[in-house]
């Protein structure tokens, strides 16, 4: 019985999510219509571009990564009841900070050892960056997803000024950026694909992700403290570090998503770096319910949806910015569906009153003391 | 000189009408909640609706509002039979109630939500002309409570109070009261009593009140309506009634209570050693000022004292809930912060009020809630690894021990009917093998006579076996009988510490009254 109910709830979420995202494809079709596009045609192109072929699917694969790691940015602290939107920011300064690393490195050590060295610098300056707004918020009442979403635009200006001043290459004329890092140094690709190895980051980073929430201590204290701060605090459990922590974490995957890009995809940090990715990661958090797993798949979805950008431009004449508004919509819609749990009479449990299980033999000390 | 006559204009003179409900069931899928009941509310009578917790008075009440939709049954207003689709519909028909569970929102004023509750809308409110009419209707009303302050700033007994005053405001001619004293002193709970019993009386008024408490129904009540288990259990006039047939009725058995066993002369070792604490409220106002307090081992230390007087700010800085602002807190004489280190290493456990709000996780699972204290140390966890099947383990023996009413240990504990939340939650308190300090505040908020029987039980019981309690409550009479030594507090101080075989009764109360 236990079992069925819990069954019920899974695919109320199954289904909502994928309702909405349907429904946020059909407005895009309004959308596309009023454009003056074929809405099925630009369909059949969104699916071309995205999953039609192994060859485009290395493309959305390419593009799920660092949204993976991302979304987690959003999907952890939401467990402990926080609202975070500093993504873009954490992966930007994530990006930054390894991509100084992987210079400062050069070609002294082996590139295994530069990447690690990359990849440890990116995770602790997004750490610091979302910490820092988890430290703020705990200790000085500062509303998360405010000092987040500022920290985004602090971490861009940022990233502008060292593209364009301190770490600039002179010889990137047209789109300011650092000095290259060492071709030895990038990340590779998957043996026999085009994917680059932070696919692989972000499937490990979610799975320790979803671990970690659900199966040890330190993930029931961040739940319980979610839930209800003053249960947490009858327990003793420490609120304000467990903040900071999960706060740290969260920006760890957000600026190994930035280390990935410039290691795998840039091979140095400058404005491409905040496509979007930061965003993205926010509907696929949302879209997944803030459950890692879940994030995995949504992942693959909205890196199609980017990776299909180019297509629109070119086969329907639809500006490159039509997969943002897309994305938008989607993201409208997974939120309002968010108002629906419990709305639908099918997903609700059924009150059965069950008889409890068959109590253990009682031993001594354990007689019933109350009986109704 | 009532409330009702001063706010807005209305038939003053109208008689309460006349409720009678019939056959009413209720069906939850296949929990059968309430089965075939009937009453009668006469005009201008006091009728009390016993029963125990989860014997369905709750759901009938709810489906006289409207608030859920009976699965057969009709409701009758001077005789003819009317549909109460939602509570809107209800106070069309001049029936209000209190809910057991405020519902005010805390971030508004007083004011603020008095105006809130009124069913017509307009588009514009003139504040000042609200706020006069808001004073004089408060001027005039039987109890008061400051409108320009917001909820959550009151204490649980003028959060009560403000609930009954919202239907008085609204007019309401059937009020129908769900435990409305479960957290009002004796004295106040008299007093509220009381005045609704006058205007009973008086015929502007009938009243259809839930309540555990036979004191009350003895002296306010005109009639009663005895539920068990969903079905009708009996009915009469107070005064052809006595306290055990009533009790009889609610159990089907003669209920005695459980007189307490105290062990005399256990030895005595200062355990909670409180310095000089001081505490604010949430808006900065100082709650507790500079108490001292020491709880002996084997010793039930009675915090009395109404509402609001700084208990629950003290209890929350010992649960560790709220940050004192200044003094020292010690534990077997070592400092405490009430980290969980020192929670763990001291053994301290706390039975908070409201526990749902207070000790719980609504969303997470029965199992998980009883897990709160041990999920991080064996056998329910292995170094940072949850042991999930050891926790469920645990639950199922608990539940079963404390015959929590639960679907499964997987069922989100808010699911669950306040009673057995309550239950849960002892269940976790009261269960550990050595517990040395427990802090309890209004443990039988709202529970029936099994579990509050059981609540004193568990505590003597732990004081014979050595526990330092701290016991505050708003019941004087439960702190009478399970104190052995009895405080009061007032205005954050403490002015009255007495062993409870000296206690004087009227210094008691004229201290709670801060004289």
């Amino acid at each position: 019985m236990a079992l069925s109910q819990s069954w019920r709830r899974t695919l109320e979420s199954l289904c909502l999510s994928f309702g909405a995202i349907l429904a946020g494809i059909l407005l895009f079709g309004v959308f596309c219509a009023l454009a003056g596009t074929n809405p099925f045609a630009v369909y059949g192109s969104i699916w071309k571009a995205a999953f039609g072929t192994w060859s485009t699917f290395q493309n959305t694969l390419v593009r799920a990564a660092p949204l993976m790691l991302s979304a987690l940015c959003t999907a952890l602290p939401a467990r402990l009841g926080l609202v975070i939107i500093g993504n873009e920011g954490a992966l930007v300064v994530g990006g930054l900070a390894a991509v100084s690393m992987g210079l400062a490195m050069g070609t002294a050590f082996p590139p295994f050892i530069v990447q690690v060295g990359m990849a440890i610098a990116g995770m602790i300056m997004g750490g610091i960056w979302i910490g820092a707004a988890g430290w703020l918020r705990h200790y000085r009442g500062v509303n998360e997803t405010i000092s987040s979403l500022l920290l985004n635009y602090v971490a861009i200006a940022l990233l502008n000024h060292l593209v364009g001043g301190p770490l600039r290459d002179p010889s990137s004329l047209n789109k300011p950026s650092t000095f290259p890092l060492a071709e030895v140094n990038m990340l590779g690709s998957i043996p026999g694909t085009r994917v680059h190895w932070g696919l692989l980051y972000g499937l490990i980073a979610c799975i320790i992700a979803y671990f970690l929430m659900q199966r040890t201590t330190f993930g029931f204290a961040a739940r319980t403290a979610g839930g209800n701060i003053r249960a947490a605090k009858i327990a003793g459990l420490p609120v304000g570090k467990l903040t900071v922590m999960i706060c740290f974490l969260a920006g760890t995957c957000a600026g190994l998503a930035g280390m990935v890009e410039v290691a795998a995809v840039q091979g140095a940090a400058n404005e491409s770096l905040n496509v979007g990715y930061g965003y993205g990661g926010i509907l696929v958090a949302f879209a997944a319910r803030h459950n890692p797993l879940a994030a995995v798949l949504i992942s693959l979805l909205v890196g199609g949806i980017l990776a299909s950008g180019g297509i629109l431009q070119r086969a329907h004449g639809l500006p490159d910015a039509t997969v943002l508004i897309f994305q938008g919509l989607v993201f409208l819609m997974v939120l309002y569906s968010d108002s629906l749990y419990g709305k639908f009479g099918v997903f609700k449990e059924k009150p059965i009153m069950i008889e409890p299980p068959a109590p253990p033999p009682p031993s001594p000390g354990q007689e019933p003391v109350m009986t109704v | 000189m009532t409330s009702t006559a001063t706010t807005t204009p209305t038939i003053q003179i109208e008689r309460p009408p006349d409720l009678q409900v019939t056959g009413m069931s209720k069906h939850f899928g296949t929990l059968v909640a309430l089965d075939n009941v009937s009453m009668h509310l006469k005009p201008g009578s006091f009728h009390a609706l016993l029963g125990e917790n989860g014997a369905g008075k709750s759901t009938l009440v709810k489906c006289i509002m409207g608030f859920y939709a009976p699965t057969s049954g009709a409701v009758l207003i001077d005789n003819n039979p009317v549909k109460i689709a939602n509570p809107r519909d209800a106070h069309h028909y001049g029936i209000g109630m209190v809910y057991q569970h405020f519902t005010s929102v805390p971030a508004m004023t007083v004011a603020e939500n008095l105006v809130l509750s009124r069913y017509e809308s307009k588009a514009l409110i003139n504040w000042k002309d609200e706020m006069e009419q808001l004073q004089v209707f408060m001027d005039s009303s039987p109890f008061r409570v400051p409108i320009d302050v917001p909820i959550a700033q009151l204490a649980a007994g003028q959060k009560q109070k403000l609930e009954i005053l919202k239907q008085l405001y609204l007019q309401s001619r059937i009020l129908i009261l769900d435990e409305p004293t479960s957290v009002l002193t004796p004295a106040e709970a008299d007093e509220v009593l009381g005045l609704l019993r006058e205007q009973v009386t008086e015929g502007k008024l009938s009243v259809l009140m839930i309540s555990h408490k036979f004191r009350e129904v003895m002296a306010f009540a005109d009639e009663i309506t005895v539920l068990r288990k969903g079905r009708f259990a009996g009915s009469g006039l107070v005064k052809d009634l006595t306290v055990p047939e009533m009790a009889e009725m609610m159990m089907g058995e003669k209920k005695e209570p459980t007189p307490v066993n105290k062990v005399a002369d256990l030895e005595k070792a200062a355990v909670l050693d409180v310095r000089n604490l001081c505490a604010n409220k949430d808006n900065g106002v100082e709650a507790v000022s500079s108490v001292n307090l020491v709880v002996h081992s084997g010793e039930i230390v009675g915090i009395a004292g109404i509402s609001g007087n700084g208990q629950r700010e003290l209890v929350e800085v010992l649960a560790g809930q709220r940050e004192p602002t200044s003094g020292e807190i010690y534990v077997n004489g070592e400092p405490y912060g009430a980290t969980r280190a020192e929670m763990f290493k001291h053994k301290v456990f706390a039975l908070p009020e409201e526990p749902l709000k207070n000790a719980c996780v609504p969303h997470m699972s029965v199992a998980e809630n009883m897990a709160l204290h041990t999920f991080d140390r064996p056998p329910q966890a292995k170094g940072i690894m949850l042991i999930l099947n050891a926790i469920r383990q645990t639950a199922i023996g608990l539940i079963h021990q404390f015959s929590v009413k639960t679907p499964s240990p997987e069922t989100p504990v808010g699911n669950l009917s306040g009673g057995n939340v309550q239950r849960a939650v002892l269940a976790r308190e009261l269960s550990a093998d050595h517990i040395k300090l427990l802090i309890a505040a209004n443990p039988c908020f709202g529970l029936d006579f099994n579990a509050v029987d059981f609540i004193h039980t568990e505590i003597v019981d732990a004081r014979n076996r050595g526990v330092a309690v701290l016991l505050v409550s708003e019941d004087l009479d439960e702190l009478l009988k399970l104190s052995d030594r009895i405080l009061v507090i007032s205005g954050g101080k403490f002015v009255y510490d007495s062993p409870i075989d000296e206690a004087d009764f009227a210094a008691i109360g004229t201290s709670m009254a801060g004289h």
